[in-house]
């Protein structure tokens, strides 16, 4: 039991559980209809992106893998307001977040 | 010493004209217009008259290999541009002007009648809206006209030679919303193409055999070896000769200018009567010493003229248009000229192209002015009557009428019987081409008189018309030219060839039969008087004939004409010619332009090719529109197929090197 405990979590499990998360994003980028689902799997896709450079970055001892970290999260945070209002716009234009419907530049 | 004439004036000013009413024409007043137009054939007539002037007070002398002394004017002065013009490996070519005897004559006539016809031009054109572009293009013409004259080589006479024919082009177009009008100044220019072949043909040749186009270089190494004599001599000779028929109108190129005619009439005088159709004349005296060394082009000359001579002749006899008589008259004279060429009597030849030109331009100018009092009327049958209306055209006519039909003292019976004499002495041939070119002085003499009669005499066939005299602008060049047409024969043939033999008449060996010189020729007055009062005898049966056929018997023009219905309809369609070109050549190579270059090249290869590639691009781009349909899953889907193909490859040789691993693992294990 303290041989479990005091065993260090191996390095595949970060990686499988990252690429679990990106796949998660992925699948739910292409099968879901609604514009604010299809965002929140973008944010998803570059947290699993963030988990595997964080595991990078403790494997080698480098923390230039935690710096790119900090930087894909401030741009997910600009990109989420950006985003965020644009959104709101579409909605505001045709009323509707399905993104099968808003498939035209013009209205 | 060379004494400079500074000869690039006289073309240039015209040109100056050319420039100033081309550009501006439209906006400057209508005086401005006119006095620059005048001016400037005026200034380069001044030129020549003070060249002319400046070679006479000297004394020209004939520098055969004499030493130049200041002070005194050799004549073939050569003015060179300082600048080389080409300069291709061994050929030199300058762009020089040559002042010799010949060039002083034609530049004489050139602007002299040209500047004569500028005058005649402002009353005539008075009312035209495009009186400017009138004047530009014909200073244009006597720009180029100038340049083809004074040319001191080939090339620089095939820069004049093209450009004269642009001028004539656009002055033939100048009522260019008439269609006629337009199609016969694309003819002339295509026709005229014909003819430029050869020109430039027999310039390749010179230079392969000579290595060089400046004419006394030419004369020069003909002079040196006697072994030229026919064979590339007579190919350059007869090129020559189908340049000299395009331009000036001989069988078989002479179809554009009879409807070169729908130009204005004072272009007609000017450039299809009395200079820029005699180039031809001008350009084969001007290498006579090809033709010198070549007997059978002589010959072809001589025989193309004689029948161009007789052969416009008949076709005149029966044409109603005022102008186009004329024109087919012009044809026949300038075989005259050909005939005085191609018998070696240049200056016989020079000297009609002379008076000729003062006639001729009187005939134009004064048909002109019957044309403008009428409104516009050119048919002789609608005319009649006309001496009572027109008192100073109908007098100028008449001199221009008894000058061209030979009567003594006017100016064409001395040129005229000069041409015949030297045809009467030239060989076994010689009287045949006399007999044909007496003849044709008949026929001239006989249309003459049936113009003379139709439009002038007898009672008005018109009644409504009031027609009314010309202008005095207009009138003042009728008197001028009508003095210089009764005057300008006394120069005599033999003053003319004595000033033209530096020029024309350069002694060549071998050809002694053939060359036939005035000064060097003892008259014999017996033969001389009989042939003169032949000829003067034979105008004057033209006259009887016309006389009893348009004054005393008015119905026996048409009884001859059914009588004779093969021949008048022959006549009257002017022996098929355009008919029987349009179906050999006209038909054919429009067939061949519609069939083979339209059909099969236009639309089978080049437009199969366009369509062949629009249609890949229309069918690419079908397909793959639909890739585009703004479904913003559907390009997410592709991202990511394509990730994953692009995984994929990557993974392929991965694979592949693992599975080979696990065969050789699965061998060594299976041992």
């Amino acid at each position: 039991m303290s041989s479990f405990l005091s065993q260090e979590v191996p390095l595949s499990w970060y990686l499988i559980l990252s690429a679990i998360l990106f796949s998660l994003g992925v699948a739910g980028f292409l099968i879901k209809r609604n514009l604010i689902t299809i965002f929140m799997s973008i944010e998803l896709m570059l947290n699993g992106v963030n988990l595997s450079f964080v595991t990078f970055a403790h494997q080698w001892h480098a923390v230039k893998g935690q710096i790119f970290v900090f930087f894909v999260m401030m741009v997910a945070a600009a990109e989420a307001a950006v985003g965020l209002a644009i959104i709101i716009a579409v909605f505001r234009a045709r009323a509707t977040l399905a993104v099968d419907r808003i498939d035209r530049m013009k209205l | 010493m060379n004494y400079s004439f500074h000869l690039w004036l006289i073309p240039i000013l015209p040109f100056a004209g050319f420039l100033i009413n081309g550009i501006l024409g439209r906006r400057l007043p209508k005086w401005l217009v006119t006095s620059f137009a005048l001016l400037a054939p005026f200034a380069s007539f001044f030129v020549v008259l003070d060249c002319a002037r400046l070679a006479y007070s000297y004394g020209y002398t004939v520098c055969k290999g004499c030493v130049a002394t200041s002070g005194s004017i050799f004549l073939p002065n050569v003015e060179t541009c300082p600048l080389p013009w080409l300069n291709i490996s061994a050929l030199h070519i300058d762009f020089s002007f040559v002042l010799d005897q010949l060039s002083l004559v034609m530049l004489l006539v050139v602007t002299g009648v040209g500047f004569l016809i500028h005058v005649y031009s402002v009353g005539y054109m008075n009312d035209d809206e495009g009186y400017a572009r009138y004047f530009s293009y014909l200073n244009l013409f006597l720009f180029f006209m100038t340049v083809l004259v004074l040319a001191g080589n080939a090339l620089v006479m095939f820069v004049g030679w093209e450009g004269v024919g642009l001028a004539s082009y656009l002055l033939i177009g100048f009522y260019f919303q008439k269609k006629s009008a337009a199609d016969a100044g694309k003819k002339a220019f295509i026709v005229n193409r014909i003819g430029d072949v050869g020109f430039l043909i027999a310039m390749f040749l010179l230079v392969a055999n000579f290595g060089t186009l400046t004419f006394t270089e030419i004369a020069a190494k003909l002079g040196q070896d006697p072994g030229w004599q026919g064979g590339v001599v007579t190919v350059i000779a007869l090129c020559l000769m189908l340049g000299a028929a395009g331009k000036s109108a001989q069988l078989p190129l002479y179809i554009w200018l009879p409807d070169a005619m729908e130009g204005p009439t004072p272009v007609s005088a000017l450039i299809h009567a009395a200079t820029m159709v005699t180039a031809g004349v001008y350009m084969v005296a001007r290498t006579h010493v090809l033709f010198a060394h070549s007997p059978f082009a002589l010959g072809v000359v001589a025989v193309i003229g004689t029948a161009t001579a007789i052969f416009a002749a008949t076709i005149a006899l029966v044409q109603n248009d005022i102008k186009r008589v004329l024109a087919y008259s012009t044809i026949s004279q300038l075989g005259y000229m050909f005939l005085g060429c191609g018998v070696a009597a240049y200056s016989a030849a020079i000297f009609h192209l002379v008076t000729h030109a003062s006639f001729k331009a009187l005939l134009f100018l004064a048909a002109g002015a019957v044309i403008h009092s009428l409104g516009g009327e050119q048919d002789l049958r609608k005319m009649g009557g006309l001496w009572r209306k027109l008192p100073v055209t109908f007098a100028v006519t008449t001199v221009g009428v008894l000058a061209i039909s030979g009567f003594w003292p006017f100016a064409g019976f001395f040129s005229k019987d000069a041409i015949l004499y030297a045809a009467f002495f030239h060989g076994t041939g010689g009287k045949l081409l006399w007999f044909v070119g007496v003849l044709t002085a008949l026929l001239t003499s006989f249309y003459m008189f049936r113009l003379w009669y139709m439009a002038f005499m007898g009672e008005s066939r018109s009644p409504e018309i009031h027609p009314h005299e010309s202008p005095w602008s207009m009138r003042g060049p009728l008197v001028i030219l009508a003095l210089l047409s009764i005057g300008g024969g006394w120069i005599g043939i033999q003053r003319i060839s004595v000033f033209l033999e530096p020029s024309v008449g350069v002694i060549v060996p071998d050809a002694g039969s053939y060359h036939f010189s005035f000064s060097t020729y003892h008259f014999s007055l017996s033969w001389e008087l009989i042939l003169s009062i032949v000829a003067v005898f034979m105008a004057l049966e033209g006259w009887l004939l016309a006389d009893k056929f348009y004054r005393r018997k008015p119905a026996r023009p048409a009884q001859c004409a059914t009588v004779l219905p093969g021949t008048y309809n022959l006549l009257v369609n002017k022996y098929f010619v355009d008919e029987f070109y349009g179906a050999t050549v006209v038909k054919p190579l429009l067939a061949f332009s519609k069939y083979i270059l339209e059909w099969v090249v236009e639309i089978g290869i080049l437009g199969g090719a366009a369509w062949m590639l629009g249609g890949i691009a229309n069918f690419a781009g079908a397909i793959l529109q639909r890739w585009q349909s703004g479904n913003l899953r559907s390009y997410a889907a592709w991202l990511a197929a394509g990730a994953a193909a692009l995984l994929l490859f990557l993974l392929v040789p991965w694979a592949t090197a693992l599975a080979s691993l696990g065969a050789i693992h699965l061998g060594v294990a299976g041992h």
